[in-house]
C-alpha cells in the first residue's frame, strides 16, 4: 500500500508534464513540409559549363530562385520584401546573379552556386520611371558593367563590386524610356523612349563614361501606345495611339526615320485596335488582334509582310542566339489537349528547327510564359529545352517531347483552405496496397526493440526509420478512426483547387475552376473564400462532401459574384453560377437542410442578405429563424461598426424570394480624428467548448466564462499611427481595444493602451481574445490577454442551490439579457514579430489550449495558454501553484524545442489552420505562405493514445516474464508447502 | 595585413555607420551580423556561411540579406527609431532598436530591446544558440524500469519476494494485532490476503 502510493502518484506527474518537443529522428513521421516560388516572371538559363545545370528564375512573389535543371528541385531561394518585386535579372561573370528590385532602387548581386549575397548597391534618381537592366560586354577598368535605368537616371554598375562609376540623368519632361540597347561590337547605348507621348527621343551615351554622344528626337501626330517590340539594334516598331497604324522606327547612326503601315494593309479584315507583344526578335515581331496573333516580318527598309496569321492561343518567348548572326524563337500553341511546341529561326519562317506535340493536363489551363534554352547534341546539332509558364502558375520543363519534370508552384500563393472528410472505409473503397500480416508487424516490433535497446545496427537503424516514414496507414484513402487522415483543400490565386492528403501532402487531386477562368462575363475573375457546403453526417454518409468557392468578377468590392460547387472527393465541378449581385461577405449559418447542405447568408455592397441554396426548403428554414439571424459591419475607412437583421423581401422589380432587405439595427462611430480601425477579429464558428464553468482552486470559487459566439473584437489606433513603426512618437500613439456584442451592439469591455500602435494580430477563442501590437515607450512587441466572466450566473456557487435545481444555468442564454461581464487582463512582452496567430482546436475542448504564433521568422511557435493567464502573479501562492498558475514574468518565454516546425522555415508564413482531429489530445495544424506545413499536434501530449515510441515487444516480454515468475513462484511455494509439511 | 584590414573595418564602423543621403531624406543603416566561432559548430547556420541569414526592418518594411563577412545595410531610411530583427536558424537575437536621426549623424544609437544592452556598434551576436530537438537520452537499465513495465515487473518482484520475508520476520503478535486492525478497516485489500496465501 505504501509503495504503491508514490508509484501510483509518480505515474500521475510524469504524464502530467508537457514535453512538446520532437526527436530528430521523428521528423516526418507526422509532419510534412512543401517549398516553392510562385509564378515565374523571367528566367536566365545557366547551362555553358560542366557541372550542375540550374535556371535562375524571379517570380511574382518576390522570390529568387535557382533550379536544377534535371529535377526542378530548389537549390537555394530567397524571398525579398514586400515591396521589393524582382524588376530584372541577369547572370553575370557566370558566377553572379544580379537582379533589380524595388522599383529599380536595389541592385543586388547573388554568388550562383550558393545564393551568398555579393554586393548591394542602392539606386537613386530624380523621378519615377521604368526600370530596365543590360547587361553588356563591356569591360571598364577590369570591371564589367552592367547598365541600369531606373528612375530617370542611368547608371553603370560594375558587376565584380556594385560601385556604381557614372550615371546620367535624363529630367527631359515626361521621357517614358522603353529600351536601352547595345549595338553588338559597340561601346556606347541607345536610350529610346517617348516624350510627351507623341515625340520619339533616342540619346546615344557613352558606355564608357557616360557622355552624351547624340540627342536626336521626331515628332509623331498620331502619337504612340503601348510597348515596342526591337526588330534589329537600330529599328524598333509601335504602334500609334489608335492601334491602326504600325510605326517602323530607325534610328540608324543618330538619323530617326519613322514610317508608318497601317494594319490594314497588311490584314485585310482587321478586326480592330491592335496590341503588340513585346520581344527583341531580328527582323519579326508579333501583334494580337482580339484573339488573332499575326507574325509580321520587316524585310529591308521598314517593309512590312504578313509571315502567318494564327487563330490559336499562342505565346511566343523570348529570342535566343544560338550561333553568330542566327537567332530563334519559341512558340506554343495549344491543340485540343495537346500543346505544340516550335522552334524557329527569326530570318526564316518557314523553317522549324523543332516541332514537337506534348500531351498536357487539361488542368494546367494555357500557356503563359516560355524561355528557350538550347544544348548541342553529341552530333554538334542543337538541341533545346523550354521552360513554360502555365496559367495554373505551375512550372515545367519540356524537353524532346515529354515533360521532364513540373512543379505546382500555384500552391505557393493560397488565398483560403478548409478541410474535408475521406470517404468511410468499405468493401470496394480501400485504397491501401497491402496489409502488414502478424508475422511482419512484430517484426517490426522487434527491430523497435532493438533499437531502443541500442542493439541496432546501422542497418536495422535505417531500415526501421523507412518503416516509420512509409507506414502505408497514414497515407490510405479512407477514414481512420483518430481522424487524422483528411483533405486538404486549397483555393489559389489562379483560381484552382488542390486537394491534398494530410498523410503526406501529395496532391490527390486538382481542378482549374471554369468559372475562375477569364470569360467574357467575368474579366478578372478572383477567388475569394472557400467554405464546406455540404458535409454528409447522417443519413447522407453516402453522398460525396461539397465545397462551395466563392469569387468575384474583378478586384472592386461591388463586382458581380461567382459561386461554384464542387465535389470534394472527385474535384468535379458540380454547377457554377454568376450571380446578379455583389458579394461583400458570406455567412455560414447554422442550419442544414434535408440533404445536409449548410445555409449561406451573402450580404451583397448594397447590404442586401441573399441566402444560398435556392431550395424552398432552405426558404422555410430562413422563415422559422427569420429573428434568429443577425450580422453586422465593419467600415475601416469611415470607422462605422454596424449591425443588422433581416426585415422583409426585396423590393427590387425581379421577384426573388431569397433576397430580403436588411434592417441597420445599431451602429457604433468611431471618431476618425482619433481612431482607424486597423483589425476586427470573432470566434470561429465551429470552436468546441467543453466546459462554461472555471474552478478557481485558491478561494474554492467557481468563475463561468462568458461565451458567446456574438462578441467581435475591434482595435483601433490613432490615424498618425497606422504606418510603420519608427514614425511617430509615443505621445501620439495609442491602441484601443474594444469587445463588441454584435447582436445588440453593446460594448462589452473597453481598454487603452497609450504609446502603443499596430501592426495587431489577435486570436479569439472561449472566453479570451489574445492580441499582439508594438509597445512604443518599451520599444518592444507585447502580447496582451482579456479573460471574459459571466458574473450573472457568479450565484450559482451554491453546491445546494445546483442539487435542488435552484440555478439559472438552464436558462437560455441571450445577447439581450444584458448579463454583467468581469474582464481581466494582463500585458507580457515578446520578442519577435508576428505573421500570423491562431489557437489549437480539439474535438471536445477538453484539452488545454496552446497558441500558436507564426513568427517573423517564419516559424511556428507553440505557446501555452497558461502563460496568458491574468491571474500570473509574481508570487503565487501554493494552491495556485498546484492548480498551475505560473509565475509572473515580464516577457514570454522562447522555448527552442516548442517550434512545431522544428528546424525548417514556412517562407512567406500567411496563415496557421488547426483542425481537430478525432483523438480529442491531437489537432492537425497547416501553416501556408509560400511553403507549406502539415504537422500533428498534442498541446498536452496524446495522453489518449499509444505514443508511436510504445513498445509493444517490449510489453509482450514483461507479460512473458510475468507468466514465467507466476510458475516459477507457484512451483517454489508448492515445494515450500510440501517442505513444511514434512516438518 | 589582417590589422590594417580591420583597421579600415572599424573606420568604417565608426565613421559611417549612419550617414545622410540628403535627396530623398532618407538614411542608410549599416550593421553586422556576427556568429562567433565559439558557438556549436552542430548548429543549422555554420558560422562563415551567411547565405541564409536574413535582416529585417519594422517587422517586414524592408528586408535584406547578409553579405559573406556579415555587413548589411538599409537605404532610404527615414528619421525616427526602428527595430531590426536578425533571423537566422538555429540561433536566437534579440531584436535590435535603433535611433535614426538627422541630429547627429555618424552615431548610432542602438540598444537590443530583450536586454536592454547598449550597443556603440551596430554588431548583432546572436544571445543563444537554438536546438529544435529533445536530445534522445541513451539507453539505460533506469529507463526501462522507470516505463510502466518495469515498474510492474519490480513490484511484482516486491510483493513476490520481498513481502513474505517481512512477514516472517513480524513478531507474531504484532502481526495479529495488525490483522485485527485491519479487520476493522474493513477494506480487503492485497496485503490481507497476501501474507495468508503465503502462511498455508
Amino acid at each position: 500500500m505504501a509503495i504503491t502510493y508514490p508509484i501510483f502518484l509518480f505515474l500521475i506527474f510524469s504524464s502530467l508534464v508537457p514535453i512538446l518537443s520532437l526527436y530528430e529522428d521523428q521528423v516526418g513521421l507526422t509532419d510534412w513540409h512543401q517549398q516553392y516560388i510562385g509564378k515565374v516572371k523571367q528566367a536566365v538559363f545557366h547551362t555553358h559549363k560542366t557541372g550542375r545545370k540550374r535556371v535562375v528564375v524571379s517570380t511574382e512573389l518576390n522570390v529568387i530562385a535557382t533550379l536544377d535543371l534535371r529535377r526542378g528541385e530548389i537549390f537555394w531561394r530567397h524571398v525579398l520584401g514586400s515591396n521589393d518585386a524582382v524588376d530584372g535579372m541577369d547572370i553575370a561573370l557566370g558566377k553572379y546573379v544580379i537582379t533589380l528590385s524595388s522599383e529599380g532602387r536595389v541592385l543586388r548581386a547573388w554568388n550562383l552556386p550558393d545564393g551568398q549575397m555579393v554586393w548591394e548597391s542602392s539606386l537613386h534618381g530624380p523621378k519615377h520611371s521604368k526600370s530596365l537592366l543590360l547587361m553588356t560586354n563591356l569591360i571598364i577598368e577590369r570591371n564589367n558593367v552592367v547598365v541600369i535605368f531606373s528612375n530617370g537616371r542611368l547608371h553603370a554598375v560594375s558587376c565584380v563590386d556594385g560601385e556604381v562609376l557614372w550615371n546620367k540623368d535624363f529630367e527631359a519632361e515626361s521621357l517614358e524610356v522603353q529600351q536601352v540597347i547595345q549595338p553588338a561590337g559597340s561601346n556606347f547605348v541607345y536610350i529610346v523612349g517617348f516624350a510627351a507621348s507623341s515625340q520619339f527621343e533616342m540619346y546615344q551615351i557613352n558606355a564608357r563614361n557616360g557622355e552624351l554622344l547624340k540627342h536626336e528626337n521626331a515628332a509623331f501626330s498620331g502619337g504612340f501606345s503601348g510597348q515596342v517590340s526591337l526588330v534589329s539594334s537600330e529599328t524598333l516598331v509601335a504602334l500609334d495611339s489608335t492601334g491602326l497604324i504600325l510605326l517602323v522606327i530607325s534610328f540608324h547612326e543618330g538619323k530617326i526615320s519613322i514610317q508608318h503601315t497601317p494594319i490594314s494593309n497588311l490584314v485585310e479584315d482587321a478586326p480592330g485596335p491592335a496590341v503588340i507583344i513585346p520581344s527583341s526578335t531580328m527582323g519579326l515581331f508579333a501583334i494580337r488582334m482580339n484573339a488573332v496573333t499575326i507574325f509580321i516580318r520587316v524585310r529591308g527598309k521598314g517593309m512590312l509582310e504578313v509571315a502567318e496569321k494564327v487563330n490559336r492561343e499562342t505565346t511566343i518567348g523570348n529570342a535566343l542566339s544560338i550561333s553568330e548572326g542566327q537567332q530563334v524563337f519559341a512558340l506554343v500553341q495549344h491543340a485540343g489537349r495537346d500543346i505544340r511546341l516550335t522552334v524557329k529561326l527569326a530570318h526564316d519562317w518557314d523553317d522549324d528547327l523543332l516541332k514537337e506535340s506534348i500531351k498536357m493536363d487539361q488542368q494546367r489551363g494555357l500557356v503563359h510564359k516560355v524561355f528557350l534554352n538550347n544544348y548541342v547534341r553529341t552530333d554538334r546539332s542543337h538541341g533545346f529545352r523550354a521552360l513554360i509558364v502555365m496559367e495554373d502558375h505551375s512550372l515545367l520543363l519540356l524537353q524532346q517531347g515529354t515533360i521532364v519534370w513540373s512543379r505546382e508552384d500555384g500552391l505557393a500563393s493560397i488565398i483560403d483552405v478548409t478541410t474535408s472528410e475521406l470517404p468511410v472505409e468499405r468493401a470496394g473503397v480501400s485504397v491501401a496496397k497491402f496489409e502488414l500480416n502478424l508475422f511482419e508487424w512484430l517484426k517490426g516490433h522487434m527491430l523497435k526493440l532493438k533499437g531502443t535497446l541500442m542493439l541496432a545496427s546501422p542497418e536495422d537503424i535505417a531500415a526501421i526509420q523507412y518503416m516509420r516514414l512509409q507506414s502505408s496507414e497514414k497515407s490510405k484513402m479512407t477514414r481512420d478512426h483518430n481522424g487524422f487522415r483528411k483533405l486538404i483543400i486549397v483555393l489559389t490565386r489562379a483560381g484552382k483547387l488542390f486537394a491534398l492528403h494530410t498523410g503526406d501532402g501529395r496532391i490527390v487531386w486538382s481542378r482549374l475552376l471554369q468559372s475562375l477562368c477569364k470569360s467574357e462575363a467575368c474579366q478578372h475573375p478572383i477567388g475569394l473564400y472557400l467554405c464546406p457546403w455540404q458535409v454528409p453526417h447522417h443519413h447522407a454518409l453516402n453522398e460525396n462532401p461539397f465545397v462551395l468557392v466563392v469569387g468575384r468578377c474583378f478586384q472592386s468590392p461591388d463586382a458581380l459574384g461567382v459561386l461554384s460547387f464542387v465535389d470534394s472527393y472527385t474535384g468535379k465541378e458540380l454547377s457554377s453560377s454568376n450571380l446578379d449581385h455583389s458579394i461583400a461577405r458570406v455567412i455560414p449559418l447554422p442550419f442544414t437542410d434535408s440533404t445536409e447542405q449548410r445555409l449561406h447568408l451573402l450580404i451583397d455592397a448594397d447590404k442586401k442578405a441573399h441566402f444560398y441554396p435556392k431550395t424552398p426548403e432552405a426558404i422555410g428554414i430562413v422563415r422559422r429563424e427569420f429573428s434568429n439571424i443577425y450580422w453586422y459591419s465593419v467600415e475601416d475607412d469611415n470607422g462605422i461598426i454596424k449591425g443588422y437583421a433581416l426585415k422583409s423581401k426585396c423590393n427590387s422589380n425581379v421577384a426573388d424570394k431569397f433576397c430580403f432587405d436588411a434592417s441597420e439595427l445599431w451602429s457604433i462611430v468611431l471618431p476618425s480624428e482619433s481612431e482607424k480601425i486597423i483589425a476586427t477579429v470573432t470566434r470561429k464558428l465551429n470552436e468546441a467548448v467543453h466546459t462554461q464553468a472555471k474552478l478557481i482552486a485558491a478561494d474554492q470559487d467557481v468563475m463561468y466564462k462568458y461565451i458567446s459566439r456574438n462578441l467581435l473584437f475591434v482595435a483601433t489606433v490613432a490615424p498618425k499611427a497606422s504606418c510603420e513603426i519608427g514614425s511617430i512618437t509615443p505621445e501620439e500613439s495609442w491602441l484601443v481595444i474594444y469587445l463588441i456584442d454584435t447582436v445588440t451592439g453593446r460594448v462589452l469591455h473597453r481598454m487603452t493602451h497609450h504609446g502603443s500602435q499596430g501592426p495587431v494580430e489577435a486570436v479569439f477563442s472561449e472566453n479570451w481574445v489574445v492580441y499582439h501590437y508594438f509597445n512604443l515607450r518599451a520599444h518592444r512587441y507585447e502580447m496582451s490577454v482579456i479573460e471574459i466572466y459571466d458574473q450573472s450566473r457568479a450565484d450559482n456557487k451554491d453546491v445546494w442551490k445546483l442539487v435542488v435545481g435552484k440555478h439559472n444555468l438552464t436558462s437560455p442564454i441571450s445577447s439581450y439579457s444584458r448579463s454583467e461581464v468581469v474582464t481581466k487582463s494582463q500585458s507580457y512582452f515578446f520578442t519577435h514579430s508576428l505573421k500570423a496567430i491562431d489557437v489549437t482546436s480539439t474535438a471536445k475542448g477538453i484539452t488545454s489550449k496552446q497558441l500558436l504564433i507564426g513568427t517573423i521568422g517564419d516559424q511556428v511557435l507553440a505557446l501555452d495558454k497558461r502563460f496568458l493567464d491574468p491571474r500570473r502573479s509574481a508570487n503565487p501562492t501554493q494552491v495556485e501553484r498546484e492548480e498551475g498558475i505560473i509565475p509572473l514574468t515580464d516577457s514570454l518565454p522562447i522555448i527552442p524545442q516548442s517550434y512545431i516546425t522544428h528546424n525548417l522555415r514556412v517562407e512567406g508564413l500567411q496563415g496557421i489552420i488547426t483542425v481537430p482531429a478525432k483523438l480529442e489530445s491531437t489537432t492537425l495544424v497547416f501553416a501556408y505562405g509560400l511553403d507549406l506545413f502539415f504537422t500533428h499536434f498534442a498541446p498536452t501530449r496524446t495522453y489518449d493514445s499509444l505514443t508511436e515510441e510504445f513498445s509493444y515487444a517490449l510489453l509482450l516480454i514483461t507479460i512473458v516474464a510475468l507468466v514465467a515468475a507466476i510458475f516459477v513462484t507457484w512451483v517454489l511455494s508448492r515445494r515450500k508447502e510440501l517442505q513444511d509439511r514434512w516438518r | 595585413m589582417a590589422a590594417i584590414v580591420r583597421l579600415l573595418l572599424f573606420a568604417f564602423l565608426f565613421t559611417a555607420p549612419l550617414f545622410s543621403l540628403g535627396s530623398r531624406n532618407g538614411f542608410t543603416i549599416n550593421g553586422r551580423v556576427k556568429i562567433p566561432q565559439g558557438f556549436a559548430t552542430k548548429g543549422f547556420a555554420l558560422p562563415g556561411r551567411m547565405s541564409n541569414v536574413k535582416v529585417i526592418l519594422n517587422g517586414g518594411q524592408n528586408v535584406t540579406y547578409v553579405r559573406h563577412d556579415g555587413y548589411f545595410s538599409f537605404y532610404n531610411v527615414p528619421s525616427g527609431t526602428h527595430l531590426i530583427e536578425v533571423v537566422v536558424m538555429g540561433y536566437f537575437f534579440s531584436p535590435v532598436r535603433v535611433d535614426v536621426s538627422a541630429r547627429n549623424p555618424g552615431k548610432v544609437h542602438a540598444a537590443l530591446t530583450e536586454n536592454r544592452r547598449g550597443l556603440n556598434e551596430l554588431v548583432l551576436e546572436p544571445l543563444r544558440e537554438e536546438q529544435y530537438y529533445e536530445v534522445r537520452e541513451p539507453f539505460s537499465v533506469m529507463s526501462l524500469l522507470k516505463s510502466p513495465m518495469g515498474l510492474m515487473l519490480g513490484f511484482m518482484l516486491v510483493v513476490a519476494f520481498l513481502m513474505p520475508k517481512f512477514v516472517e520476520n513480524m513478531d507474531p503478535e504484532e502481526m495479529r494485532g495488525a490483522h485485527e486492525e485491519m479487520r476493522g478497516q474493513g477494506a480487503p485489500s492485497l496485503s490481507t490476503s497476501l501474507p495468508r496465501g503465503a502462511r498455508n
